[in-house]
């Protein structure tokens, strides 16, 4: 009884409620009539799809400034470098270049992200005890000013331009025959060369988008390498404890710079990788809610506002993707317009958690009036 | 002994004003410039805008009065909370949908006009205030990141509220009128029409029904001071009276022919309106500076009132010159809204002076003292919560009676947003905001808001920009003036420890 006790203290009521719920949701799908492969397929995908968006928020909530709600300033500079690849590779003309143009993406999409995140994280280090709120609005508002920028853009290419007037770019780009589902969608790495034909493959009719998440768990392992080297420790401890780490001569505020900077790296390539696995960029106001879903994400894998790490991205990805993916069809079959049940429920659960994490942490707020 | 020292500190402190007056205007002038650099650059902005976008100050002026009667009551209800030092209420959305439940219950069952928003605002009230409680009891919960959680408060309310309005409407609640509910029979439509039923219901009513409205009560009030006193035996309350008289003269004088036409209106023409703010100013003043004549007081500012009888004279005479006339000939202001903004602003300055009141700026300003000096913090805070969700539950009746079309799934959604964007503007922050300030935002933002997408037009021949620049205008102000806020707070921390 008591090991029991520990277990669920260790793991955390929330977790297990949500994990029984999704267990119970795979269970029932089959049940009610639903491909068990489908399923699981379309789980693995939404997992490898958000899995380093969620990421991004690890350093953030280690350096200390709380959970990055702004890290769509991340996923703007990403879908700045996205677009720009595309644009290029029009422009130069010539055969499609999958590769190439993955490639360029990130490219142009990091150092994008590196001035975004340096500049961020200098108003984080000036407005400590409010990094939340303030890095929410920061982000809402980078991405309304990013729809000028999308708006007024003089693009050339077929796949981006705005296909009424013709001016600025449209609101979803497809990126079929250029690195869409590259290393997620078998239909797509079928035609291409060598081992790169195994980036995703279908074992008995689920398919396994090996290549992403082989990325996704590679960048976590990254991180991982990070936090463990004597910076990433240093890192940590400033976000553990600010008069701690200052009197042990480390410089707290560039320690939460970097932080910063590689939460807004890691949107950044966060948002790439997922545009490739769901075959589309979505610019626009898409992103504006999208930092609420990361943080949703890790606080369900076990991530309070002060301590996050890599095995909370992992399992928190994993169910609360892996229940909204899940829920959609199981309550399509039980209720009529389970659709729009679906839409009304995934809010309140995202973020009924953020509210619970928040209340158990007693706020982020270290200046205590 | 007492009163010696009294004067001795009122010496002090005038001899400080003067110091600082004295020694250098241009000083002064530039530490105000930057304490308002917010709403200076606002300012700078929307009067560059109108200019660019070539619109009429006709239309300009008309829009921003309906702008105003419809957002004034929302963001005054703001004001409370950061007396209270909670901060900005991001959820007062949730007031916004508490007024959605009973502007729609309204409509289905059929009532009309006032006694249909009588029939909302019943509803709303209490809803508003149990919501309110909720709110104010968890954000106990998590001081200091009040705001933040009533952002997320907003979104999982959002939830609740569309389950509510999607599945409980006419799956488990029956409606009655079945043109507002969606093809399946479960789930309200995504738009419902006002027009017919409640547009309008408050902005048509009469001057001359306020004026009853206001002796009722003051009749109300002056029977219960009267009782009230006779049973202590004290002196019979003069002040109640005498307003009693006044309001059942008013009203009297609607009887008149000639002058009661005048009384019927609705709208107020804005010329009539600056006649009579000025003319309550001028007495105002001169009731106050006769006053201080009679029985001198200590720290009477004389020139305060000369100036304010000047600025209304200059009022008034702006109006004789043409193109300001021009401008302002065909504005007018709805009665009622407008009453109960100007009522609004009235409760939050009374309040103030209310025991809750300075218990809220105490707690507010620290809370380890006002626990220490009696004070029931947390109650006190939670009572903060339930004024401003029920002020903004009214704002939003206000609003969509007069937009006239309720958008069931999207009416609340910005209500948050604009309505801390356009106090913030006024040069408000987290832990100061003052009915100036609200009203200053207001016009401000709005002005912004009329022009931006033409003034975008004539720049870059595309209205959508001016759309999207607003919008992220907005955020942004929001994000500044927090993280200029933050700042502030930061250069003197309460713990500081040198590098």
């Amino acid at each position: 009884m008591s090991r029991m006790r520990l277990f669920m203290q260790r793991v955390g009521w929330p977790r297990v409620i949500i994990g029984l719920f999704f267990v119970l949701l795979v269970v029932a799908s089959p049940l009610l009539g639903l491909k068990l492969t489908d399923v699981v397929s379309d789980v693995l995908r939404r997992w490898a799809l958000f899995g380093i968006l969620v990421l991004a928020m690890v350093p953030g909530v280690q350096s200390g400034i709380g959970l990055n709600f702004g890290v769509s300033l991340g996923i703007v500079a990403g879908l700045i470098g996205a677009t720009t690849s595309i644009e290029l590779a029009y422009r130069m003309g010539g055969p499609a270049r999958p590769w190439t143009e993955l490639g360029i993406a990130f490219l142009v999409a990091i150092p994008v992200a590196l001035i975004f995140g340096w500049a961020y994280g200098h108003l984080l280090n000036r407005v400590k005890g409010s990094e939340m709120t303030v890095s929410t609005y920061v982000g809402f508002s980078a991405v309304a000013f990013s729809k000028i920028y999308w708006a007024v853009l003089p693009v050339k290419s077929g796949t981006l331009i705005f296909p009424y007037g013709g001016e600025g770019m449209r609101n979803t780009i497809s990126l079929e025959g250029t690195y869409g589902g590259l290393l997620s969608d078998p239909d797509v790495t079928a035609n291409q060369p060598g081992i790169l034909k195994w980036m995703a493959f279908r074992i008995g009719g689920v398919s396994i988008p090996i290549g992403t998440i082989l990325l996704f768990l590679f960048v976590c392992f990254l991180v991982w390498l990070f936090l463990r080297s004597k910076s990433g420790i240093a890192l940590s401890a400033a976000g553990e404890n600010e008069l701690f780490t200052r009197s042990n001569a480390i410089k707290v505020d560039s320690k939460r710079l970097q932080g910063t900077i590689l939460s807004t790296v890691l949107g950044a390539v966060g948002i790439i990788i997922y545009g490739q696995v769901y075959g589309f960029l979505q610019l626009y106001a898409a992103p504006l809610y999208m930092g609420f879903a990361c943080v949703a994400a890790v606080l369900i894998g076990g991530a309070t506002t002060r301590r996050a790490t890599i095995v909370n991205v992992i399992i928190g990805t994993l169910l609360f993707q892996g229940i909204l993916t899940t829920s959609l069809p199981v309550i399509q079959r039980l209720v009529p317009q389970g659709s729009r049940l679906s839409e009304v429920v995934r809010p309140i659960v995202s973020n009924g958690i953020i509210l619970y994490a928040l209340s158990k942490t007693k706020g982020g707020n270290q200046i205590e009036k | 002994m007492k009163s010696k020292k009294k004067t001795n500190q009122s010496e002090v402190s005038q001899a400080d004003i003067q110091v600082i007056d004295g020694t250098n205007p241009l000083k002064a002038s530039l530490d105000w410039m930057f304490n308002n650099k917010v709403m200076l650059l606002f300012a700078a902005l929307s009067v560059g805008a109108v200019l660019v976008s070539g619109i009429s100050m006709n239309f300009v002026v008309s829009n921003i009065l309906t702008r105003f009667a419809r957002n004034g009551f929302t963001v005054l209800s703001l004001l409370i909370p950061v007396l209270a030092g909670l901060g900005l209420n991001f959820s007062i959305v949730i007031g916004a949908m508490a007024a959605q439940v009973g502007i729609f219950f309204a409509i289905d069952w059929g009532t009309i006009g006032v006694p249909g928003m009588l029939v909302a605002f019943a509803i709303a009230t209490p809803l508003a205030m149990l919501l309110g409680f909720g709110v104010g009891r968890l954000f106990n919960k998590m001081k200091g990141a009040e705001m933040i959680a009533g952002l997320i408060m907003a979104f999982f309310a959002e939830g609740f509220y569309q389950l509510f309005f999607l599945f409980l409407l006419g799956g488990v609640i029956p409606v009655k009128t079945p043109s507002n509910v969606l093809a399946g029979g479960v789930g309200i439509k995504n738009t419902i029409d006002l027009t017919g039923n409640l547009k309008y219901a408050l902005d048509l009513v009469k001057l001359a029904d306020l004026f009853l409205v206001a002796a009722v009560i003051l009749l109300v009030v002056t029977a219960f001071k009267a009782v009230s006193s006779l049973k202590k035996k004290e002196a019979f309350p003069l002040k109640p009276a005498v307003f009693l008289f006044l309001s059942a003269v008013l009203y009297g004088v609607t009887f008149i022919p000639g002058v009661g036409d005048y009384f019927k209106t609705d709208r107020l023409p804005m010329i009539s309106a600056i006649e009579i703010g000025g003319l309550i100013t001028v007495l105002y003043c001169l009731f106050k500076l006769i006053v201080n004549w009679r029985r001198p007081a200590e720290g009477f500012k004389k020139t305060r009132y000369l100036v304010m009888i000047l600025a209304a004279a200059v009022l008034y005479g702006l109006t004789y010159i043409p193109p300001v006339y021009d401008t302002i000939k065909s504005a007018s202001l709805a009665v009622l809204p407008f009453g109960l903004i100007a009522g609004l602003c009235v409760f939050n300055r009374v309040f103030l002076s209310t025991r809750l009141g300075q218990n809220m700026r105490t707690a507010g300003q620290s809370q380890v003292i006002a626990n220490a000096s009696g004070i029931h913090v947390d109650r006190v805070r939670v009572i903060a919560m339930m004024i401003s969700t029920v002020l903004a539950s009214w704002g939003q009746l206000i609003y969509l009676q007069n937009l006239g079309t309720f958008g069931t799934y999207g009416a609340h959604t910005n209500v948050g947003l604009y309505a801390i964007a356009a106090l913030l503007v006024g040069g408000a922050s987290v832990q100061k905001a003052t009915n100036k300030q609200a009203i200053t935002g207001i016009i401000l933002f709005h002005t912004l808001f009329v022009v931006a997408p033409d003034a975008a037009n004539t720049l870059f021949n595309n209205a959508m920009l001016g759309e999207y620049f607003r919008e992220g205008v907005s955020y942004g102000v929001i994000a500044l003036a927090l993280a200029m806020h933050a700042w502030q707070r930061k250069k003197k921390p309460a713990l500081e420890v040198p590098e």
